[in-house]
């Protein structure tokens, strides 16, 4: 009877581990292979390799003898194939547990306890609730985020329908993704547009439909300065911070006066009815014209003046 | 999930457990299959198929001493049944020592998560976070995690900041005591303080919220964590009957229906569609053109006229007239101030 799968892939994984030199593939299929037809043997052996190596095991080819490379032979270098020593603290032990309850993503949620399982198994006491402080929460609801990840981890060029504002259609975009970049609660993908041979950003909400690996896994490189926090932040759509300067009635305007980098208190107001403030706050201009109109007529906006033009355009319109 | 991947199977599977088991067992006495079941998250059974398996494996040339040994006679009665309690012992599997490095799945992931916690903490838990961090990425292939970043918004701060408020009211409801707590309301844009008995935090839609007796309100009251600015666990014991919180799965606004609330039905255009999602709405009907008439239940005036600033010039009032009319006065009394 052969031996179950499992087994043949275990005896395959340590056979290339513990060999010092690659082993032929003439002698791997002697050993455990035994029964089966050349044929079937390539299908196997090609399926197995596969296996192993979706795991994460690195397994090479390289000739049997360094003088010769007419033979080549497979082996898996210990040192590509083990987590290096890692010594955390019972506190710091605690940080990773903390770190695995982050992700509200299925799929980076299963990769992260995936890890934190491989550190447990490397002598790591992992208290997943150890530590009693709250945690921030990652989310990705953007349909294409695993796939744009998964071919940034992978180096995959993809391709995807991409629809940008204003656009009647979306278009076919391909892309070497160089990294996924998360700014102002948003996804953006950072990579290079192939059909318009440059670097580009693109917002995961965007993409229209499924995001399809096009190749093989390694197909280029990621230029070794890219910094695609600096890309994103070039490229994306800036959010904006301005300075913002409001007259504010006493007693109102709690988020503003919270926000402030300077109070004046009991200034000139546009009316008698009460006190008046001045506060001063950076913050983005976005919302902003809506914040201000909450609050009718307990504040005033003074500057940006564009946004107060705006905010007055958008009162005539109701008062007619 | 990589490479040219083959479908998932469950061989694979049980090869990726036993590199995890094996390397466990190496660093710690008298593991017993239940508690490589949990680590695993599987069975006790399957932990034993797992190392029947293993038990077949070891150094090409099947001699005896080649061959990993596992103690299945602690794992196993005679009749072939598991023993969850019995310890697993295996030797001679040296070689499988370590785990697996981390994928770039896998170290990315974990990567970005513990830096998402370094940018929204503070003090020592930020120096704590960030030599862990330090540490995991020296010691994973973190190549790809370069190429992942993510930067705290305002709103992750935000999250951070309520679920340590949860966590200082869940232990307040715990033992029994007071709270005092500063409140800010938008609607009246006012800010308060206020002691409560607090009974317990609810969610409904995206939001927490505490509900409690408000000593100064006397009644109920559901508090959303949010608009808490201030908080502090007082010595004093709650004053009223510890009660469980509210069910709110029926929606904010099912106890307080009453006679002097009124549902006012607005029109919004499509630049304003998107209060639909963030008020409680009782029925949203879309027209062609893409506005939507809107009904919501309105507690408190102030609030309807807030929204319909806010929101101004893309919402009308359908219904009631006299909140049409006071909304157009806000808007020529707040003009006003512009002249």
């Amino acid at each position: 009877m052969p031996a179950p799968k499992s087994e043949r892939l275990l005896n395959l994984l340590i056979m290339l581990l513990v060999q010092r030199r690659p082993i032929a593939k003439e002698r791997i299929r002697e050993l455990l292979y035994p029964d089966s037809r050349p044929d079937a043997f390539e299908k196997m052996f090609e399926r197995d390799k596969d296996e192993l190596r979706s795991l994460g095991v690195p397994i090479d080819i390289a000739p049997i003898d360094p003088l010769f490379d007419d033979e080549v032979g497979y082996r898996i270098p210990p040192e590509a194939f083990a987590l290096p020593d890692v010594e955390l603290t019972n506190e710091e032990a605690a940080v990773v547990g903390l770190a695995s309850r982050v992700w509200q993503h299925a799929t980076m949620a299963q990769a992260t306890s995936d890890a934190v399982r491989k550190l447990s198994a490397a002598g790591i006491d992992v208290d997943l609730d150890a530590l009693d402080i709250a945690q921030p929460l990652l989310t990705a609801e953007e349909p294409g985020f695993d796939r744009c990840w998964l071919a940034v981890c992978e180096r995959n060029e993809i391709e995807f329908e991409y629809r940008r504002p204003g656009d009647d259609a979306p278009r076919t975009r391909h892309v070497q993704p160089w990294g996924v970049v998360r700014y102002s609660g948003r996804w953006y993908l950072v990579g290079y547009d192939l059909d318009r041979a440059d670097e580009r950003v693109f917002r995961l909400s965007r993409v229209q439909g499924e995001v399809r690996l096009v190749g093989p896994p390694g197909a280029y490189d990621v230029p070794t300065d890219t910094d695609v926090r600096d890309i994103a932040r070039r490229l994306a759509p800036p959010s904006a911070t301005e300075h913002a300067v409001l007259l504010v009635r006493e007693g109102t305007g709690h988020t503003f006066r919270r926000a402030a980098t300077r109070v004046d208190v009991g200034v000139d107001g546009p009316d008698d009815r009460t006190r008046w403030d001045r506060v001063e706050l950076v913050r983005s201009t976005m919302g902003l014209a809506d914040d201000v109109l909450a609050h009718g007529a307990d504040v005033v906006l003074l500057e940006p003046v564009a946004v107060r033009e705006r905010v007055v355009q958008r009162l005539e319109r109701v008062a007619g | 999930m990589s490479r040219a991947t083959p479908a998932p199977s469950g061989a694979r599977d049980q090869v990726a457990r036993l590199l995890t088991l094996v390397p466990f067992l190496h660093h710690r006495d008298g593991v017993r299959l239940d508690e490589a079941a949990r680590l695993l998250g599987t069975t006790s059974d399957q932990v034993l198929r797992d190392l029947k398996v293993l038990f077949m494996c070891g150094l090409p040339g099947g001699l005896p001493g080649d061959l990993i040994d596992v103690d299945l006679d602690a794992i196993q009665s005679e009749g072939g049944g598991v023993i969850s309690e019995g310890v697993i012992r295996v030797e001679n599997a040296d070689y499988l020592a370590k785990p697996l490095k981390l994928t770039a799945v896998e170290a990315s992931a974990i990567i970005v998560a513990l830096r998402m916690l370094r940018d929204t903490s503070q003090g020592e838990t930020r120096t704590l976070v960030a030599r862990v961090l330090e540490k995991l990425e020296g010691a994973a292939a973190t190549a790809p995690a370069a190429h992942v970043d993510v930067t705290p918004s305002p709103r992750d701060v935000q999250q951070v900041v309520v679920a340590d408020r949860k966590r200082v009211l869940d232990e307040a409801v715990a033992a029994g005591r007071q709270v005092r707590l500063t409140y800010y309301v938008p609607s009246r844009d006012e800010e308060s303080e206020r002691v409560v008995d607090p009974r317990g935090v609810v969610n409904h839609g995206v939001f927490s919220y505490l509900d409690a007796w408000c000593h100064r309100a006397e009644g109920e009251r559901l508090f959303r964590l949010d608009r808490i600015t201030k908080l502090d666990v007082l010595d004093t014991p709650t004053a009223t009957d510890p009660r469980p919180p509210r069910d709110l799965s029926g929606g904010l606004f099912a106890d307080v229906d009453g006679p002097d609330h009124v549902v006012a039905t607005l029109r919004l255009g499509p630049e304003a569609l998107w209060a639909t999602e963030y008020y409680p709405v009782r029925d949203v009907r879309v027209a062609d053109d893409g506005s939507a008439e809107v009904d919501l239940v309105v507690v408190d005036r102030r609030w309807v006229t807030r929204l319909l600033l806010r929101l101004a010039p893309y919402a009308e009032v359908v219904a009631p007239e006299d909140l049409a009319g006071s909304f157009r006065d806000s808007a020529r009394e707040t003009l006003q101030l512009y002249r």
